[in-house]
């Protein structure tokens, strides 16, 4: 029943973004209600962007192990911050203003996927070793962030800090609004062509058979996706299993395989699990630690889950 | 490559960690001093390190059988990270000894869980288990991060955690011939390990005692990169690309590549220590970070090159 799935998946949304905005609530409401709206948009875009990314993304490499984060996007994100502060200075890097900086550090991120994204396409038959390449990637693009950070001045760092940790305290107020703005119309797009993405799931043979031209299609959705990590990335930081974690239950509830049902609900599930896991980090167990970490490891956990469930074939 | 150049090379290498440094070597008492109590050690830290380690990564690799497994991603390196923070939070005032015990046994157990975990994967997956050794790997480490970040341990984690030899004196690094011993007892049993790398079956054939040679093997994995971690901190990609190596230079009979594979190992960490030293002199780079981009670059050759389809 994919309405139910829908409907129920709306529900928990509308649940834990209650609870959210109102839980442990004292002082005055106007203020309160202003500055907790901010943070519940905040989490619900970034769920909707990372939800977003990584199906379209699976779709198109046609796997269920593979997610933008995994395979480095991330990390791309932050080396390319991390440059830009070094070969700009802190100064320079921060007279730019929000965004510029994000129009620039995205139009890197989509060259650079595009290559990358090439290669992937160029080497479709060997899944694992892809999978392997884009880890151990991500790592030597860390460990040359590391290197350039080490190299920056102490109090120009700050600006590098800010995006090499998954975090979720200060968001930046005109950043947000280019997000969401970014997030609503990438949606739409990519809601627009949940039918050629159900054609493209059947694989390259039978979607070239429908008519779907797929290298361009492919192409194009992947820098839907590249701007959609962009996005989450810059307001949060690197999240690396959530995306994986949102896809699996995600066709694990949906009893269906038509992205227009999809899409909406991995959004769904995705920004109904960050508010509720924040709510209940922030009220309810009031712990300081990023709620990012938890879910990491839930994300990991379910990729072992996935991997040790699958039978020989 | 013969032992002799790469043994030529090796000593290149320490005669240039020996003098090169944030401060001036000079002919005199002072410049003896230097080496004696600063140098000497590093050097001899970074090539017990290295040989250590690499002799841990071919062995994890052929307890695994699978070439692109190390222990410092599988969930070993890790798991002694997370021993030592309990150890922190629990008894901050145990001797470093008991630290490094604590350590070993995390790294040990959770060794055991990776091995028990490759065993189930379809065996004509052999990527697949890097895979899953990263993830279990990454999952210990979000448990130390969400430990450490809880208790503003993250800073403490982080510096202890990235391999760096810049602390290493006289007194403060002699742990490590520890792991030099556990390599030299893999080397005594070289002949079981090569027969246990071609798996079960066949060693049970040849007479071997395969729980046998695979506890010993767990154990000189798990002292070799707990003592590391605790002393030094986490050198990425050396038990994952030295073995490499070594095997196609002098093939998978250990008791003949095991000199060259030590030599490898301990050259790579040296010179890599040695281009943390020169980059941004007089400051350092932490050697963590340049085997970090160093190793994953060999690795990516290793992994794309034509040779990797016999993996």
């Amino acid at each position: 029943m994919p309405s139910r799935a829908l409907i129920l998946a709306g529900a928990a949304y509308a649940a834990s973004a209650l609870a959210f905005l109102t839980l442990g609530a004292r002082g005055d409401w106007g203020f309160l209600l202003l500055f907790r709206g901010e943070k519940l948009l905040a989490l619900s875009t970034v769920g909707a962007a990372v939800a977003l990314s990584t199906l379209v993304f699976q779709t198109i490499t046609g796997n269920r192990i593979l997610t933008p984060a995994i395979m480095g996007f991330d990390a791309l994100y932050v080396m390319i911050q991390t440059a830009l502060v070094f070969l700009l200075g802190g100064v320079g890097f921060a007279s730019l203003g929000a965004l510029p900086v994000f129009a620039l550090e995205t139009a890197l991120m989509v060259a650079a996927a595009t290559g990358l994204f090439t290669f992937v396409m160029g080497r479709g038959d060997d899944m694992n070793r892809l999978v392997l390449t884009g880890i151990v990637f991500g790592i030597l693009l860390r460990s040359l962030s590391a290197l350039m950070a080490r190299m920056i001045d102490p109090s120009e760092y700050a600006y590098v800090q800010a995006a090499s940790y998954a975090r979720f305290t200060n968001v930046d107020g005109d950043l947000l609004w280019i997000a969401v703005a970014v997030v609503l119309a990438v949606g739409a797009l990519v809601l627009a062509q949940a039918r050629r993405l159900d054609v493209l799931a059947l694989g390259r043979a039978t979607a070239l058979t429908l008519g779907v031209a797929h290298e361009r299609a492919a192409r194009r959705l992947m820098w839907l996706v590249t701007l959609l990590v962009a996005v989450s990335t810059a307001l949060v930081g690197p999240i690396v299993f959530f995306g994986l974690l949102v896809s699996a239950v995600t066709y694990q509830i949906a009893g269906t395989w038509r992205h227009a049902v999809l899409l909406p609900l991995s959004a769904l599930i995705a920004a109904a699990l960050l508010v509720a896991s924040q709510t209940l980090f922030e009220r309810v167990l009031s712990l300081q630690s990023s709620v990012f970490v938890v879910i990491e490891a839930l994300g990991g956990l379910v990729f072992l889950y996935l991997v040790l469930r699958r039978t020989p074939r | 490559m013969s032992h002799r150049s790469l043994f030529a090379g090796l000593a290149l290498l320490i005669g240039a960690s020996l003098l090169i440094g944030a401060g001036e070597v000079r002919a005199d008492g002072d410049g003896l001093w230097l080496i004696a109590v600063s140098r000497a050690p590093r050097t001899a830290a970074a090539l017990l390190a290295g040989a250590a380690l690499a002799v841990a990564g071919v062995i994890m690799q052929m307890l695994a059988r699978n070439r692109f497994v190390e222990p410092a991603t599988v969930g070993t390196g890790p798991a002694a990270g997370l021993g030592l923070v309990a150890m922190t939070l629990l008894a901050p005032a145990a001797p470093l000894w008991l630290k490094m015990l604590a350590a070993t046994l995390a790294a040990l157990a959770a060794t055991a869980v990776f091995l028990l975990m490759v065993r189930r994967l379809p065996p004509r997956d052999p990527l697949l288990v890097p895979l899953t050794g990263i993830v279990f790997g990454g999952i210990l480490g979000a448990v130390t991060t969400f430990v450490a970040y809880e208790n503003d341990l993250l800073q403490y984690i982080d510096i202890w955690m990235t391999g760096e030899f810049s602390g290493v004196m006289l007194g403060r690094y002699e742990f490590l011939w520890l792991a030099g011993g556990a390599a030299l007892l893999a080397y005594a049993y070289a002949n079981r390990f090569t027969i246990a790398g071609m798996g079960e079956e066949m060693s049970r054939t040849l007479g071997l005692s395969y729980g046998q040679v695979m506890a010993l093997g767990l154990g000189i994995v798990s002292v070799v990169t707990a003592v590391t971690v605790v002393t030094v901190g986490m050198l990425p990609f050396v038990g994952l690309v030295v073995p490499n190596i070594a095997s196609r230079l002098r093939g998978d009979n250990l008791r003949q590549s095991l000199p060259a594979l030590a030599a490898l190992g301990a050259g790579l960490v040296l010179g890599c220590d040695i281009l943390g030293r020169v980059i941004w002199h007089p400051y350092e780079m932490p050697v963590g970070t340049v085997l970090g981009v160093i190793g994953a670059g060999v690795f990516l050759w290793l992994l794309h090159s034509p040779r990797a389809h016999a993996v």
